[in-house]
């Protein structure tokens, strides 16, 4: 038996004592999560094709307000999608300052998103959408509808909540800009699902 | 940057506990998670037991009072009858309980929790914290499901893969929330293991020792890699799924509910669903759950054989490449499930195509292990006992497999006992029997005493005959067409004039000598642990990998803060020119000519 302890390297190795692809153990975590979470995702997604296929689908959309609506919030999603690079770029670099206000963006791009997507949810539910009722036709419309674009808010909402966590431990030094980065591989993954969900629900179901 | 890389590769070395509350109950060692799985496992495959010797009481006499039934359960079997509904509700519990608690947990929350890490010579798993959260999440799971059985309405009876429109409308049932629950403990259940799966395989990755590349890693150890990665891929889709039957049966929507359902002359008042789509996202997770159940069982029965045999693995990379290939194909083939659900001929013919490639691997594992006992040198222990049975079990099992992937074959087989006893053989027996083997294997490491040979052997005879008793006949069963998850049938004439009767009544025999004899196995563990010999050196087996090295049982770090460096493969038994009949994985390079095996 040796005595030395497993030197950790940054180098890439598949040899042991190492990091196959020379990342921390949290950054493969985060990727591993986000496969799984892509295949939650696209058992929501399948389930909401096979029965759009399945049923006689409405297309009740007006050009103005939700599919504008909806292009607005896509804007800022992706927008935040940028703020963030910029964030890691700066962490990367050692900037804390600049890190920090660059995940702050990316925080008000996020709650902008929530803000306007519950408004475009209070609208729908007004016109008479829930998940078991839809004035446009199938109830199934109202079903998929809510639990795909809820499912992607609450993944939303906990992404501005973790952003904000790392946002202050990284000005205070707990966190370091690998964990910036790792966050940033979230919020972009979240805005990848986004555009799924923007075409798949919202452009092909425009009134035409 | 890198240094920062190599702060995270660090391993997150935490202080040993102090308190009892830390130290059993809410601890992060990898050891005692490990564990608390295999004691869950233990209590859930005890409950899941009972459930089925009532399922099998149900089937012989269905019609005699048993009195202590009706005191314990004056709904489901008033007067110590039990009703269908209450048959359907066991036989629903008994499969949950078992492939979910048992059979998910115990291989690799238990098992490999406690020697993976130890095994690639890791002082602990990637993600300590993370690791006790998976099995409290599991743990919620479990609690939440028993607690089917005590809300109004009992118990759920819409079978383990919970088919709507009988799981999704409260119509077609008793009612109640049994269902709900059902749901909410597989949803934390899916949790759980996601959680699990994801440290299991950046552990894997990230931490093996220095020298221990993925060729010289021990099957063991890449069969929980693979059944970690079937796991992330697998259980969210389950989640999806759950959570959208759960929305059917609370939230009013009608994802699996169909338009114009008639149920007891009511019209159910929902449009558009579609049952089938719930069999597709339930079997694209069901049928990767198989392997996550058989696959850790495997890699037990390939590290043990050639142990016991003292002989390296037969053809290691051909076995490696054989869990993958199983873990792979185990993704396209769901639809094998769903044969007589409907479905297109080509699409059958593709699923049925794409099951038999599974025999493929599936044969050359089987060669592989039949080659390691060739010409070995083989001592015959307990575990190297309950290994062989696996083998034995594996072929039984899998041959009826292929039987069942043909559609025109399984179009007749497919709802009646030919099923039951396929499936329990290799998923349910074969896989408890790697966990036997894992048990008696690893105990001396676990609790530094031998396991009593003399009652794991008479264990092991009883148990592997009276598995063949209990799902042997049950082929006979399915080939004179009885359906399976009737809850009456003794009064059927063309069952009854091909002896089904008869056949019940031995099955039923035979299932409860065989479930006694389990009581055999829990006084072996309980005497060991107090009276077992002690074991004299760190390692009993004169095994080669790193597990064996480590103190008995091992401290809380593992290696004591010394981290060995991997030279061997991990199964160079008899190596010509070596002065043991083994080399241990950490030996100096020297201590063996070079050899290509395991390398």
């Amino acid at each position: 038996m040796s005595d030395a302890h497993a030197e950790p390297t940054a180098e890439a190795t598949w040899q042991g004592g190492g990091s196959p692809f020379a990342v921390g153990h949290k950054k493969l975590g985060m990727w591993l999560f986000i496969v799984s979470d892509a295949l939650t995702f696209g058992a929501l997604l399948m389930a909401y094709s096979y029965l759009r296929v399945a049923n006689d689908w409405p297309t009740p959309f007006d050009f103005y307000p939700a599919i504008i609506f909806s292009s607005v919030m896509t804007l800022v999603l992706l927008s935040s999608s940028l703020t963030m690079v910029f964030g890691v770029s700066c962490a990367s670099k050692g900037d804390r300052a600049g890190t920090k206000k660059w995940i702050w963006a990316t925080i008000l791009g996020g709650l902008l998103f929530v803000v306007l997507h519950s408004y475009e949810w209070n609208h729908l539910i007004h016109e008479g959408l829930t998940p078991f009722s839809s004035p446009y036709g199938t109830p199934l419309f109202g079903a998929t509808f809510f639990t795909l674009t809820g499912l992607h808010m609450t993944h939303v909402a906990i992404g501005v909540v973790y952003l904000a966590v790392i946002a202050n431990g990284f000005g205070r030094g707990k966190y370091d800009a690998e964990d910036v980065e790792v966050v940033g591989l979230y919020w972009h993954f979240v805005d990848l699902v986004w555009m799924f969900i923007f075409p798949m629900v919202y452009l092909l179901s425009t009134k035409v | 940057m890198a240094t920062e890389v190599a702060e995270h590769l660090e391993v997150h070395r935490h202080p040993e506990p102090t308190n009892f509350w830390t130290k059993y109950i809410f601890s992060i060692d990898h050891k005692v998670i490990g564990i608390q799985y295999i004691i869950l496992a233990i209590v859930a495959v005890f409950v899941g037991m009972a459930l089925s010797l009532l399922v099998r009481l149900r089937l012989v006499w269905p019609d005699k009072p048993i009195e202590i039934l009706g005191t314990l359960f004056p709904v489901g079997a008033p007067e110590g009858v039990m009703t269908p509904e209450f048959y359907l509700a066991m036989l629903t519990m008994h499969g949950t309980m078992m492939v979910f608690m048992v059979l998910t947990t115990a291989p690799q929350g238990g098992f490999g929790n406690y020697i993976l890490p130890i095994q690639i010579g890791a002082a602990d798993m990637a993600f300590p914290t993370l690791n006790m959260l998976s099995f409290w999440t599991t743990f919620v799971s479990f609690v939440t499901l028993c607690a089917a059985f005590f809300v109004q309405g009992g118990a759920p009876i819409a079978g383990w893969t919970a088919y709507p429109p009988l799981s999704a409308l409260d119509e077609a049932t008793i009612g109640g929330y049994g269902q709900d629950l059902w749901l909410l403990s597989i949803a934390f259940f899916c949790i759980g293991s996601l959680l699990g799966a994801l440290n299991f395989i950046v552990t894997t990755l990230q931490l093996r020792a220095k020298g221990l590349t993925m060729m010289r890693l021990p099957l063991t150890v890449w069969t929980w890699f693979v059944t970690a990665i079937l796991g992330l891929l697998a259980f969210g889709v389950l989640l999806s799924a759950g959570v959208l039957l759960l929305m059917d049966r609370l939230g009013g929507t009608s994802f699996f509910i169909p338009g114009g359902l008639l149920v007891n002359d009511i019209p159910i008042d929902h449009t558009g669903g579609s049952p089938i789509l719930w069999q597709h996202l339930f079997w694209f997770f069901g049928h990767p759950e198989v392997y996550i159940a058989i696959l850790p069982g495997m890699g037990v029965t390939s590290h043990i054989l050639a142990t016991f045999a003292r002989k390296p693995v037969f053809g290691y990379k051909a076995m490696v490449y054989a869990v993958v290939a199983i873990g792979a194909l185990g993704f396209v083939v769901w639809g094998h499930h769903m044969f007589v659900s409907g479905m297109s001929p080509y699409s059958g013919f593709v699923f049925s195509v794409l099951t038999m490639c599974i025999g493929v691997p599936s044969a050359i594992k089987t060669f592989n292990w039949i080659g390691t006992l060739w010409g070995g040198k083989i001592r015959f222990t307990t575990p190297m006992l309950y290994s062989i049975g696996f083998v034995s079990l594996f072929v039984t099992g899998g041959i009826s497999g292929i039987f069942l992937g043909q559609p025109s074959v399984d179009l007749f087989f497919h709802d009646t006992y030919f099923v039951v006893a396929h499936f329990h053989l290799i998923m349910g027996v074969a896989a408890i029997f790697g966990m036997f083997a894992g048990v008696a294997f690893w105990f001396p490491k676990f609790f530094g005493r031998m396991m009593s040979e003399g009652m794991g052997k008479v264990h092991f005879w009883l148990t592997f005959l009276g598995v063949y008793a209990i799902f042997g006949p049950m082929h006979y069963l399915g080939v004179i067409a009885h359906p399976r998850r009737y809850a009456e049938t003794t009064s059927v004439d063309y069952l009854g004039a091909a002896g089904a009767n008869e056949i019940h009544y031995f099955v039923t025999m035979a299932a409860m000598i065989t479930v006694t004899v389990q009581c055999l196995f829990l006084i072996n563990v309980v005497w060991s642990l107090f009276k077992g010999k002690r074991v004299t050196s760190d390692n009993p087996w004169e095994a080669t990998t790193l597990e064996w090295v480590t103190a008995t049982p091992p401290a809380h770090d593992n290696f004591e803060g010394r981290i060995p460096t991997v030279n061997h493969g991990p199964y160079e038994f008899s190596v010509p020119g070596a002065p043991r009949d083994y080399v241990m994985q950490c030996n100096a390079p020297d201590a063996a000519p070079a050899r290509k095996s395991g390398e």
